[in-house]
């Protein structure tokens, strides 16, 4: 007979058998019982943020760069509410998370007690599910189930708040079988008679496009090996979400760059002129289609996703394939192979490609004095690109421009905030990376205006010795907020100026990290080396040119085809339609 | 700039749940997150064990919404099927009111005469009042309501509607 254990035990044995390594979290009144518990073992490694927000995007760095769930630890009221910003952002960007909340004891709830908060309630939507657990008895088969929902299918963040006497309570644990749940039932495989109908659509195509998103990377590394494939043998182009870099390698002939707002001009005319799009775990979000009656008006569109109410959202889609990406492609591989398809003769619409690709809409004007930020990513990616780092962002100005300089070759390299946005998301990503990838160099990319939102985490990386790098790109301004303020309200910069910044070398030494300045032309190659050669946390403070300007880029309302390039003047008043849009 | 409306269908879905803590929360909040309308909610446990609910949705969209709606709320983990009831074909739809009617003289007898029209029960009398039990179609139910309102109407409790389809199959 197994003896009883309190429910604070069962959350660390439960979290034990499902293979969990690390907890990101924070204490307080309404975990007590379950810090107790880890104190007391050694198996779960726990790692004490400076800010619940801050856990949860470790969390989310932690999951995106291993594949496995990130795992969160908070206390109840404000702990939970912290949270939400970080549960929000795993939701959108279909990260798999378990956060664990604190609640006051049972018979408190509903009494507005201390540090109580409605926290099923306030996560109700922002989570793939929930749970309130209100009896020990029930703790262990709700952690596992837990697991299995944030992981399996679209994976996503899922809260379990246990109150504080259900922590303390005993009850038996034993470990579940294998997870069969009742209502929740993904659907993996793909019909075969789809994948057939997809395969010919592939063949017969004289323009086709893949459209690929963050679901070829969920999918596992695998799905990354076959798109590979898939893109091989049928020669098609390929272009990627934001979500999606990594997946397919940006030294290929066949990549055409990130798509959408501040995507490249070739796969943003591809896609405008193709006359088949398949998307591949994408879900044809506003940043990527411009406006919608103008999106893609020449192709059919075959969408595989593993989330059907991804399907026909905004995009209505000829052919809808609810399946796992990665499942689906090596289907449709086999099938392609089995009918023996060779590859189209593609070369009309690569020659138009070429045309666009000649462009060079990445293109940016030089400076011979300050540094300008592109440059900067440049030079980064050129120091380290041999090293596969994996790139943390915030969110803004800096972020597109890694998205566009910085080429990556793998998945699970590149994490970044889409689909929420969330400053402050980049610097607690890249610790969590680091933990993830002990050996691996991990950078956050980061603004001078988003890093202050999480700045506080310095002292997390400084007390696990983690080497993680910052790389500020300093413009002094928010600079996207400033960016759209040019070009659509006659540069009226209403508060978007960072001003009263503090001496981020001093901030970086007070902490314990390592601060370098990197002013001028002429320090920027040596400070990126200096950064990389100092062990330990490094903080860099890149100063760069102030009013440069993302293109790239669809501006508000507009179609794919109606980019606006660097050269383009662009400073001006837009009209009420626009300006509501974005 | 004026924001524009588009055109919607009226529809009843059946959805069938597992009867645990927030699931009603978690559907009505679906709606308002993503800003689908109800115009009917119903919602009762329909198992022995209490382990199963039936809600009716009475909502209006138009097509590509309401498959979106569907694909919602099926994504819900405490949800078993969604059926479209409207889409499915036949189907039966009652709604039941109680509604209380004061008055004397001739305005009671014409209240009972109507009752007996629309074949409304008296479930309540007291020498000044009635109420009435009727139920029908939500069209059958807002004609008696505003024909009571000519004699007297006090009050009206609705239930909403639910819903279940013609013919020997489950939905």
């Amino acid at each position: 007979m197994t003896a009883e254990k309190s429910g604070a035990d069962i959350l660390v044995e439960a979290l034990s058998d499902l293979g969990v390594e690390v907890v990101f979290g924070y204490p307080g009144g309404a975990v007590l019982p379950i810090y107790d518990a880890i104190f007391k073992q050694k198996r779960i490694k726990h790692i004490l943020v400076r800010h619940e927000q801050a856990a949860t995007h470790a969390a989310e760095g932690y999951a995106r760069s291993t594949g496995k769930p990130g795992v969160v630890l908070v206390t109840s009221g404000p702990g939970a509410t912290n949270a939400v910003t970080g549960i929000t952002d795993a939701l959108m960007d279909s990260i798999p998370m378990v956060v664990i909340t604190g609640q006051v004891a049972t018979h408190l709830i509903g009494s507005d007690a201390f540090q109580e908060a409605d926290t099923i309630g306030i996560t109700r939507h922002c989570t793939k599910h929930n749970y309130l657990v209100k009896s020990p008895e029930r703790l262990g088969e709700v952690i596992h189930e837990a697991f299995h929902i944030a992981t399996s299918g679209r994976p996503g963040p899922v809260v379990i708040d246990i109150p504080k006497d259900v922590q303390v309570a005993t009850a038996k644990y034993r470990k579940p079988a294998a997870i069969q749940h009742k209502t929740y039932r993904p659907a993996l495989k793909a019909e075969q008679s789809l994948i057939e109908a997809a395969v010919e659509m592939l063949a017969a195509a004289e323009r086709p496009i893949f459209y690929t998103g963050g679901g070829v990377i969920n999918s596992g590394p695998a799905a990354a090996q076959l798109l590979r494939e898939l893109a091989k043998i049928t020669g098609a182009p390929v272009t990627s979400t934001l979500m999606g870099l990594g997946a397919f390698p940006a030294s290929s002939d066949q990549w055409l760059g990130m798509l959408g707002m501040h995507g490249t001009y070739e796969a943003n005319f591809a896609m405008n002129q193709a006359d088949l799009i398949i998307a591949l775990g994408s879900r044809f979000d506003d940043r990527v289609t411009g406006r919608l009656d103008a999106f893609a008006p020449h192709a059919k569109k075959i969408h595989i996703d593993i989330d059907r109410s991804s399907v026909n959202k905004t995009v209505a889609v000829d052919l809808p394939i609810i399946a796992d990406v990665g499942r689906a492609m090596e289907d449709m591989i086999r099938v392609w192979k089995a009918r023996q398809h060779r590859k189209n003769d593609l070369s009309a619409w690569w020659s138009r490609i070429e045309g666009w690709r000649a462009k060079k809409c990445l293109d940016f004007p030089a400076s011979a004095k300050e540094i300008m930020p592109q440059q900067a990513i440049r030079s980064l990616w050129e120091a380290t690109k041999h090293v596969n780092p994996i790139i943390t962002t915030e969110v803004g100005q800096h972020q597109m421009w890694a998205a566009q300089h910085f080429h990556f070759e793998q998945p699970n390299k590149w994490l970044t905030s889409g689909g929420l946005g969330t400053m402050g998301y980049g610097l607690p990503a890249a610790i969590g990376a680091q933990l993830g990838n002990p050996n691996a160099l991990v950078i956050d990319i980061a603004g001078e205006a988003s890093i202050q939102m999480n700045i506080q985490e310095l002292g997390t990386a400084t007390q696990y010795r983690l080497p993680v790098k910052l790389f500020i790109l300093n413009n002094e301004y928010m600079g996207m907020v400033r960016q759209w303020q040019q070009l659509t309200y006659s540069s009226r910069y209403s508060e978007s100026y960072s001003d009263a910044l503090p001496d981020f070398v001093k901030l970086a030494e007070a902490y314990g990290w390592t601060g370098i300045r990197i002013e001028g032309q002429q320090e920027l190659e040596p400070g990126i080396r200096q950064m990389l050669d100092t062990p330990g946390p490094v903080l860099v403070d890149c100063r760069v040119a102030k009013l440069a300007n993302c293109f790239p880029m669809i501006p508000s309302g507009a179609s794919h085809t109606e980019m606006i390039l660097q050269s383009d003047d662009v400073s001006g008043e837009m009209d009420d339609e626009a300006k509501a849009l974005v | 700039m004026h924001i524009k409306e588009e055109k919607k269908e009226r529809h009843t879905l059946a959805v069938i749940v597992d009867n645990e803590a927030g699931v009603l929360a978690r559907i009505a909040g679906l709606f308002t997150a993503r800003g689908y309308n109800i115009e009917s909610l119903t919602v009762t446990d329909i198992s022995d064990d209490d382990l199963i609910s039936r809600i009716t949705i009475v909502t209006s969209a138009s097509a590509p919404v309401m498959d979106q709606i569907i694909a919602q709320l099926e994504r819900l983990v405490p949800v078993h099927k969604v059926v479209d009831l409207t889409i499915l074909g036949p189907h039966v739809e009652r709604e039941l009111a109680l509604v209380k009617v004061a008055g004397t003289g001739d305005h009671r007898i014409e209240a009972l005469r109507l009752a007996e029209v629309y074949r409304a029960r008296v479930v309540d009398a007291t020498i000044s009042s009635f109420v009435f039990e009727v139920t029908g179609t939500s069209d059958k139910i807002d004609k008696f309501v505003e024909l009571m309102g000519e004699v007297g109407l006090v009050e009206v409790a609705r239930t909403g509607i639910v819903a279940i389809s013609r013919g020997k199959e489950a939905a």
